[in-house]
């Protein structure tokens, strides 16, 4: 759960919640382009380090941080998985250089839970529903992705809800062994799907209320228009992704190993 | 008997439910928990069975700490019926819904049958045992899962807006209800926005706001003095706002029941009529 509201959104106002999604939505894919591209530690600590003063300026702090939280359980199985391959590829023994390369992979992991993080932290599902309108996506497709979006916390606090209700009436869902905790939730399962499908056949009864679908082409309230700050926050993704490449065909990136060394 | 002691709850989300809340209700006392949306009503009950655990502070029931048992375990001996009956229906007919707690708690077959029996028959529900809970009306629903909890007897009660969506009728049943059980010696906390009900019923009235308790006392009390339920943005019952007004005509200002009003406004009709 911890996991999903990472990547929730909250109302708050910043330069960061202002830019456009679209180009926001560019920006999560060119670092995501960029992490692929390099295999080195350093680069990808650059990569990280350079997110930050984005977290810092929309003030999502602490939903970043718990959003990386929760990528810490599978960022530690993709450490383990490519350390040990390395180990066992080196003939059992450790290389400082399959440390360097076990823990460039992790990090190129949370790189992009990172980007997309930042993404969905600080774009309100309106937005996103904006924006793939205006990217000339069919309408039902843009209300189902924002319905289901908008939806997700509603049910998980009904599901707690139903959990809280069945507890007291004396249910406990860890006793007995697998079979009989798997059917434990049963009593959860069924009051939640049942008032899920009541909900959505509410909405489609209000939808029709209020003359869902009766003109062919809509018009929108607000409309998403690039600005300046959009334009330069462009030209950063852009120079971003040229800078990286440019490094990546020109450059031979020392290891970190190899810096430290020096250093002594 | 219930004993919370300068609770402090905070929600994962940051939210600070409870500031300091302490409160002792005795056993077999009948208490109305009131307050605006948000006051920390529902979380402060969600402590009493342990479905909530105190941040700071501690909550004991018959002198257990709720952090020390389970919520099952508790739950043996805390009833809590919830908001919405669609929480908490599953089952496929109103007869197993109502056994499924009692499966849950051990008893045996023979006393499930029993208790099942008598649950049907004190919500009058026994015409429709054998059929879904979905297919009940909301009302309907509502006195299955209250049905469900009562059937294993617990000793504290605990409603969480029982009077939402009940026809007047319904209400009447209720209320007479409450005080059966409270006549059985049974303890019974409801939250409410209701204050009509809550006036009908005459209980001790908890007064909360802003996750603490501004005020605890007789229901006649509380319920007639505007300055007290403003702050809990709470409108005095109708017969308290009519009396409030009159007090100028020399009638008292603390009348809250019906009937009550109704003699006052008789003998002062019949000393006007002898005059």
């Amino acid at each position: 759960m911890s996991f999903f509201d990472g990547l929730r959104f909250r109302k708050v106002s910043s330069p960061v919640h202002k830019l456009d999604p679209r180009i926001k939505f560019v920006y999560a894919c060119v670092i995501f382009v960029v992490a692929i591209l390099f295999w080195e530690l350093l680069p990808l600590i650059v990569l990280f380090l350079m997110q930050i003063p984005f977290v810092i300026v929309a003030g999502v702090k602490r939903e970043w941080a718990r959003s990386m939280r929760g990528a810490a359980f599978l960022a530690s199985v993709i450490f383990f998985v490519n350390f040990i391959f390395s180990f066992i590829s080196a003939g059992y023994v450790v290389t400082p250089s399959a440390l360097e390369h076990a823990l460039a992979m992790t990090l190129r992991f949370i790189v992009l839970v990172e980007s997309f993080s930042i993404f969905f932290l600080t774009t309100s599902p309106d937005h996103l529903g904006l924006a793939l309108e205006q990217s000339h996506v069919p309408y039902e497709f843009c209300f189902a992705f924002t319905t289901a979006v908008r939806f997700v916390p509603v049910l998980a606090e009904e599901a707690q809800t139903i959990m809280d209700a069945q507890k007291a009436r004396g249910l406990e869902l860890e006793k007995g062994n697998f079979l009989k905790r798997v059917r434990n939730y049963i009593p959860i399962l069924i009051p939640l799907i049942v008032s899920a499908i009541r909900r959505s056949l509410e909405l489609a009864e209000a939808m029709e209320s209020r003359a869902w679908g009766a003109t062919k082409k809509r018009t929108n309230l607000y409309v998403l228009k690039l600005r300046r700050g959009d334009y330069v926050f462009t030209l950063i993704t852009i120079g971003i992704l040229a800078a990286a490449v440019l490094v990546r065909i020109y450059f031979r990136i020392p290891r970190l190993e190899e810096i430290l060394m020096g250093a002594i | 008997m219930i004993e919370v002691q300068d609770v402090y709850f905070r929600y994962p989300t940051g939210v600070e439910a409870l500031k300091g809340v302490s409160l002792t209700i005795q056993d077999g006392e009948f208490v109305a928990i009131m307050g605006e949306n948000g006051a920390g009503k529902t979380t402060l009950v969600k402590h009493f069975n342990g479905l909530l655990k105190p941040t700071k502070g501690k909550v004991l029931v018959n002198g257990v700490e709720t952090t020390k048992v389970s919520v099952a375990t508790l739950a043996r001996t805390v009833g809590f019926v919830f908001q919405n009956p669609d929480h908490q229906l599953f089952s496929e007919t109103v007869e197993e819904e109502i056994a499924f707690a009692l499966k849950n708690f051990g008893f045996s077959q023979e006393v499930i049958e029993k208790r099942v029996e008598w649950a049907l028959n004190l919500l009058g529900l026994t015409q429709y045992r054998k059929t879904s809970p979905f297919m009940l009306s909301g009302g309907e629903r509502k006195r299955v899962a209250l049905a469900s909890v009562l059937a294993w007897d617990p000793k504290i009660l605990i409603l969480d807006e029982p009077t939402i969506g009940q026809d007047y009728q319904q209400k009447e049943k209720l209320r007479q209800f409450i005080l059966q059980m409270k006549a059985q010696g049974k303890t019974v906390v409801i939250v409410t926005h209701d204050v009509e009900f809550v006036a009908e019923c005459n209980p001790r009235v908890v007064l909360m706001r802003g996750g603490k308790i501004v005020a605890d006392g007789e229901a006649r009390k509380i319920l007639t003095d505007p300055e007290i339920l403003e702050q809990a943005s709470i409108v005095p019952p109708q017969i308290a706002q009519i009396f409030i007004n009159l007090s100028d005509l020399g009638f008292p200002k603390n009348v809250i029941d019906v009937y009550e009003a109704g003699e006052i406004l008789l003998k002062a009709f019949k000393g006007r009529q002898r005059a």
